[in-house]
């Protein structure tokens, strides 16, 4: 797990404030390749926050991201998903009308060639390009185990599968680095375990990294192997799972301050 | 299963081009027979009379199509079409008062006052949206309405527009036969313009836009090109309409024209090519039909879209496209091809 080469995402004292509200403040962290990052905090820590800095829905007031080294301050959100930063969200938003398989269609957008000449008259480089994206649409789907739902209208597919399918045109970006925001949100014990196999799928198989908010604790610490905790825009500890178990700062967030208790 | 299911995709790419050609055989067949009509004469002295009819018809479905590009497909809201419309009447016809003797032939000089009139309104698309299109829903529809205030007022007070006076004696250029040729190839390529990448990303914008920015959307770009293409087509219908009528003036094109594009697409269903050609011809002609009724005639228009909307509030098509195969297969039954096919458009009409 990382080559400690260099590190994929790197932020570097990332803070933002709204009016005199800081709502990130000094937010630093270091992703390597196909590491699987969780960031955690109680509600209201600023966690989608940071998401939409990194993701460029938000210019972050002081501080800088690199992404394998270029910097991506000031890039649009479109441009930052080119460069390789792709995301869920927090309550699914996928195409509602469009198929599966369109929504993960669109996503692959940016990387198809064929110009208006080509889709008006139907030349060849667009029957070509438009059939090597089936495919590829296809096998992503299949990734998440959706190949059978390729046709279904988006909003009609259950809930579990929505948010695999909002991965899936994710994947379609062919992004370096993954936020999940809250993917097992709301789903049954079944449906997470099969979200878990398909996040260590793509982290195998396509090397990608992942950074993860979650509020299902056990989650995060099965499977992350560094979390970063976040209490009102600050980073208060950082480790793997067992240290941050056991981190007296984490406990105060989460369960609130008691002096007896902590001295027992 | 998925290696079945993937084979049978492949399939469908294949049969897209037959069903291509199928269509272009049953568009040739319709103006055949329109053709046997008008030239037989069977309507006997009324035969131009609907020709008059069908011509509007014509440019009708060229606006209503292009309009539904933004509405049912781009998901926003314009009422100043009309305007776009105006700007492509009034350059076209600028164009043949300067070419009018200059013995160019007439096809030619139509071809060449369809572009310049298409490319007027779309630069015209692209003045206008690159600013307003950072607006969505209905302030943009404000901005819309307001821009073809704007244009009308304009071309009142601008010499070269007539001064507000009527702009008469243009060439009348636009005859049935090219108009129909003209529609179709306008409504295939906004067709195709929906079916391919760039529809795709336009719908996925309007379910939406942060969605779309976030899986690499420019969505800004898209918008504006959409808006664009739009405008280029209702400049084209307005070109039609300056050759057509030979005499135009610019309050022709008010607020009330507007909305009554806007109110041929939703009738004949957003985000529906097919309604969009079926509900301009249809609510284009209706009025001339029943002409007979001469004082109830509005009157039961009205009734007629009331009606629509309370029945089929999603408009008589709704997202539906009509597919010449998908009916040919039907009458063959012809299930296996036709079921997902099928599927997929109950599920859209839902």
């Amino acid at each position: 797990m990382g080559a400690a080469t260099e590190p994929v995402l790197k932020a570097v004292h990332l803070g933002i404030s709204f009016g005199g509200l800081k709502a990130v403040s000094d937010f630093s962290i270091e992703i390597g390749e196909s590491e699987l990052f969780g960031l955690i905090g109680p509600n209201g820590a600023g966690k989608t926050t940071v998401f939409n800095l990194l993701t460029g829905v938000y210019q972050p007031t002081e501080g800088g991201f690199y992404l394998n080294g270029e910097k991506m301050n000031g890039k649009k959100t479109h441009q930052v998903v080119e460069a390789g930063i792709a995301r869920t969200f927090q309550n699914i938003r996928l195409f509602k009308k469009m198929t599966a398989l369109e929504n993960v269609k669109v996503a692959m957008n940016m990387k198809m060639k064929y110009n208006l000449v080509d889709a008006i008259f139907r030349t060849p480089t667009y029957w070509a390009e438009e059939k090597a994206v089936e495919e590829k649409a296809l096998e992503l789907l299949k990734v998440v185990h959706l190949e059978d739902k390729a046709d279904t209208v988006a909003e009609n597919l259950p809930y579990g599968q929505q948010r695999r399918l909002e991965i899936a045109r994710a994947l379609a970006t062919h992004m370096k680095l993954l936020l999940l925001d809250e993917p097992a949100a709301g789903m049954n014990p079944t449906e997470t375990a099969e979200l878990l196999d398909i996040i260590s799928v793509i982290r195998n198989h396509f090397k990608i990294s992942v950074l993860l908010i979650e509020h299902d604790m056990s989650l995060v610490m099965k499977i992350c192997e560094k979390i970063q905790v976040i209490d009102y825009g600050e980073t208060i500890a950082f480790g793997t799972p067992e240290e941050i178990a056991n981190h007296p700062r984490v406990i105060e967030a989460y369960l609130g301050k008691d002096e007896e208790e902590n001295e027992c | 299963m998925f290696k079945c299911g993937r084979s049978n995709r492949m399939k469908k790419i294949e049969s897209k081009k037959v069903a291509y050609l199928l269509n272009f055989i049953a568009i040739c067949i319709f103006f055949g027979i329109l053709m046997i009509l008008f030239k037989k004469e069977v309507f006997g002295s009324r035969t131009s009379y609907f020709q008059g009819i069908c011509t509007t018809a014509c440019y009708t479905i060229i606006m209503v199509a292009s309009l539904n590009l933004l509405t049912g497909f781009m998901g926003e809201f314009s009422l100043g079409h009309a305007g776009f419309m105006s700007v492509g009447a009034f350059s076209s016809a600028i164009l043949t008062n300067y070419l009018a003797e200059s013995g160019i032939p007439s096809f030619v000089l139509f071809l060449m006052c369809l572009l310049v009139g298409g490319i007027a309104a779309g630069i015209t698309g692209i003045a206008v949206g690159v600013p307003a299109l950072r607006l969505r829903g209905d302030y943009l529809c404000i901005v819309t309405v307001a821009f073809a205030e704007i244009i009308r007022v304009a071309f009142c007070n601008f010499k070269i527009t007539g001064g507000g006076k009527t702009m008469s004696g243009i060439t009348r250029l636009s005859n049935f036969y090219w108009v129909f040729w003209v529609m179709v190839i306008c409504v295939t390529i906004m067709y195709m313009y929906v079916r391919s990448r760039y529809g795709r990303t336009v719908m996925a914008i309007r379910e939406d836009y942060i969605a779309a920015s976030a899986s690499g959307i420019n969505v800004t770009y898209y918008k504006v090109l959409t808006f664009t293409i739009s405008a280029f087509f209702a400049g084209i219908a307005g070109a039609i309409y300056a050759h057509y009528m030979t005499a135009i003036i610019p309050t022709n094109f008010n607020f009330n024209y507007s909305a009554e594009f806007l109110t041929e697409v939703i009738i004949g269903g957003t985000g529906s090519l097919t309604g969009s050609v079926i509900g301009a011809a249809f609510l284009s002609a209706l009025p001339e039909l029943m002409r007979q009724f001469s004082n109830y005639r509005m009157l039961a228009y009205s009734i007629v879209l009331v009606l629509v909307m309370i029945f089929k509030p999603s408009g008589i098509f709704g997202t539906y496209e009509f597919s010449l195969v998908r009916v040919i297969n039907r009458l063959l039954g012809k299930s296996t091809t036709g079921s997902t096919a099928s599927k997929k458009t109950v599920q859209e009409v839902e």
